[in-house]
């Protein structure tokens, strides 16, 4: 019953949540609204006609009928060229158009803002050069943003999300697995049994850990074959080095499952202590957002955050390629932490009944 | 029967309270246990057998009072009586999910027998309870009789000098109680102090001597014969039912 969900559950898990987790904006869908009717106008309605994100999905006359799409869920975005867009633009030197986003999902409406933004620049660069007979490598005053995004080259949220979700199961496997453990064995009993033989604390601890260690790992390895065979994830660093951090890694992860396991009576509690730590512990690691952006004491609590070492490192070692040099600092962290909980929890298991 | 008491005095128990808040699980318990006896622990379900046995056994601390078992204190050296002791506890407690000589390897291992021994002396073992068939069977499987026989012979696998046995014939047939029995005087044949409780009145007699405790006090202390005369009553269950009518 439990080898099913120790390895069909990670395998659905990583397939659904690759495809969902992400902030990729594909089939954007417009309701255009064209007042001006010029051949500016159509121009830069041709620029959205031809971006493979964006879809035309509806156009009226009336601002009415666009919010009256944006109500209905049928459009993503009003894009409104006004009357007088192309004689403005030409006299005027000046001219004004309209977005309407829907933003229940602020961070879509801030990617679409982005690209909508980005195509109607581009456009109004490309017409400055025409109008002004100017050679396309003219530099006019403006300044010139070059982006260009390294080690995921193509923005591939894939790349992105698979080594973060990985952790992630690894991480949730392990820490209920040991947190259920020796709580379980209070509930059933046989507990008392072991208490009475002369075992060692660290003893008890150690066995308690390593087959959760080893199943772990294996998992580790599990996920990371099907990330390489099903989304083609890059490895470009050392799959020694990320099996070496992700062993300490383990040890921080079931030595807090052992704790809780150590310090509740039932399963139940053991439960929902071992959940609070993981949301927070994930919610902070950086996984859907930039640890960067976070708030200062968000940052500070990441200090005490294994999930959040673990997922920057594994980023780092398949995306980057980063070497033990790089990661030394997160790899002295990690050890410090593995050696403080797990002493931690050996000290507060109890041999009394 | 014809017993002559050993002099070496293995548990020594002195004004042990055990409180709970303000519940006296245990009050002002005295009494010893000379080595090589049947101890019987009498007394209705929650007269305080268990959380005796408990502190006994190093699993829980004494509120007040002295306790040494196999010379060694019950404050400071509960790993050194650990080692010293076999447990059975009132629930079953052996590993359901692993075999019988799992079970057995694993509880052995513990003890630091070697493997060869500890091979050698499963199949003993294995032949005299006649498990053969189901050896490498889930525990979980198997009756509550054999499982209750398995769980005695695991607790004194490691041949210590006590073992405590906190109800171990409670739900058994007849039959398996009387062959329970034979494998606890067999072990205390062979010099193994053996400190039961129950509240079987009957398995009373089979203890060279019985404590009766009420409402966490030891009411009486002697031997089944000693303890009927005095009472003048037929069986130990009168003795009981006059000490609990006090």
């Amino acid at each position: 019953m439990m080898l099913p969900i120790i390895f069909v559950m990670p395998l659905i898990q990583l397939l659904i949540l690759v495809q969902a987790a992400t902030f990729e904006m594909k089939h954007i869908r417009m309701h255009l609204i064209d007042l001006d009717r010029s051949s500016t106008s159509r121009e830069l309605i041709s620029k959205f006609q031809g971006s493979p994100f964006y879809e035309i999905t509806n156009f009226s006359f009336s601002e009415k009928e666009g919010e009256e799409d944006l109500k209905k869920s049928n459009a993503d975005i009003i894009f409104q060229i006004p009357k007088n867009f192309e004689k403005d633009l030409k006299t005027n030197k000046k001219a004004k158009v309209q977005l309407v986003i829907n933003a229940i999902n602020s961070a879509a409406a801030g990617v679409i803002n982005a690209y909508t933004i980005s195509i109607i620049s581009d456009y109004n660069r490309q017409i400055i050069y025409e109008w002004n007979n100017a050679p396309l490598n003219f530099q006019a005053s403006s300044i010139n943003v070059n982006y260009s995004y390294w080690f995921n080259p193509e923005l591939n949220y894939t790349n992105f999300m698979v080594p973060g979700i990985l952790v992630l199961l690894v991480t949730l496997i392990g820490a209920l697995l040991s947190g259920m453990n020796i709580v379980r064995e209070k509930e059933i009993g046989t507990i008392e049994q072991i208490n009475v033989t002369p075992i060692k604390k660290y003893q008890f601890i150690i066995g308690k850990l390593l087959p959760f260690w080893f199943i772990a790992l294996f998992e580790l390895g599990f996920g990371l074959t099907i990330g390489k065979l099903l989304f083609n994830i890059p490895i470009v660093g050392s799959l020694w080095l990320l099996f070496g951090f992700a062993a300490v890694y383990l040890i921080v992860v079931l030595s807090i499952g052992l704790l809780i396991s150590t310090i509740n009576n039932t399963q139940q509690q053991s439960m929902f202590v071992t959940f609070f730590f993981m949301i927070v512990f994930i919610l902070l690691s950086g996984l859907f957002t930039p640890v960067e952006s976070m708030p200062d004491w968000a940052q500070k609590v990441d200090i005490i955050n294994p999930v959040a070492y673990f997922i920057k490192v594994m980023r780092m070692i398949l995306l980057k390629g980063s070497g033990f040099y790089d990661i030394r600092k997160e790899f002295i962290s990690i050890s410090i932490y593995a050696l403080v909980i797990l002493s931690f929890a050996v000290w507060r298991y109890r041999k009394t009944a | 029967m014809l017993y002559a008491l050993s002099p070496v005095q293995i548990i020594e128990v002195k004004n042990l309270f055990k409180k709970f808040g303000s519940f006296t699980a245990n009050d002002d318990l005295t009494f010893d246990v000379k080595q090589g006896e049947i101890f019987g622990f009498l007394g209705a379900n929650g007269a305080g057998k268990t959380t005796a046995i408990k502190i006994l056994c190093g699993l829980s601390k004494p509120t007040s009072g002295e306790v040494k078992v196999a010379g060694f204190d019950v404050y400071t050296q509960t790993e050194n009586i650990k080692k010293n002791i076999g447990y059975m506890s009132q629930k079953f407690s052996l590993y359901e999910d692993l075999t019988v000589t799992e079970n057995i390897r694993f509880y052995a291992g513990i003890y630091g027998i070697s493997r060869k021994e500890i091979k050698e002396r499963t199949n003993i073992l294995v032949e005299k309870l006649h498990l053969e068939s189901v050896k490498d069977t889930l525990i979980k499987s198997l009756p509550l009789g054999w499982k209750q026989k398995l769980a005695f012979s695991v607790a004194i696998f490691h041949e210590p000098k006590i073992v405590f046995l906190d109800e171990p014939t409670s739900g058994v047939d007849p039959i398996t109680r009387r062959q329970f029995w034979e494998m606890i005087y067999e072990a205390a044949n062979n010099d193994m102090t053996v400190f039961v409780t129950t509240h079987y009145l009957d398995e009373a007699e089979y203890c060279n001597r019985v404590s009766i405790m009420v409402d966490g006090r030891i009411d009486a202390l002697d031997s089944p014969k000693n303890l009927k005369e005095k009472y003048n009553a037929e069986n130990m269950n009168e003795v009981f039912l006059k000490l609990a009518r006090k």
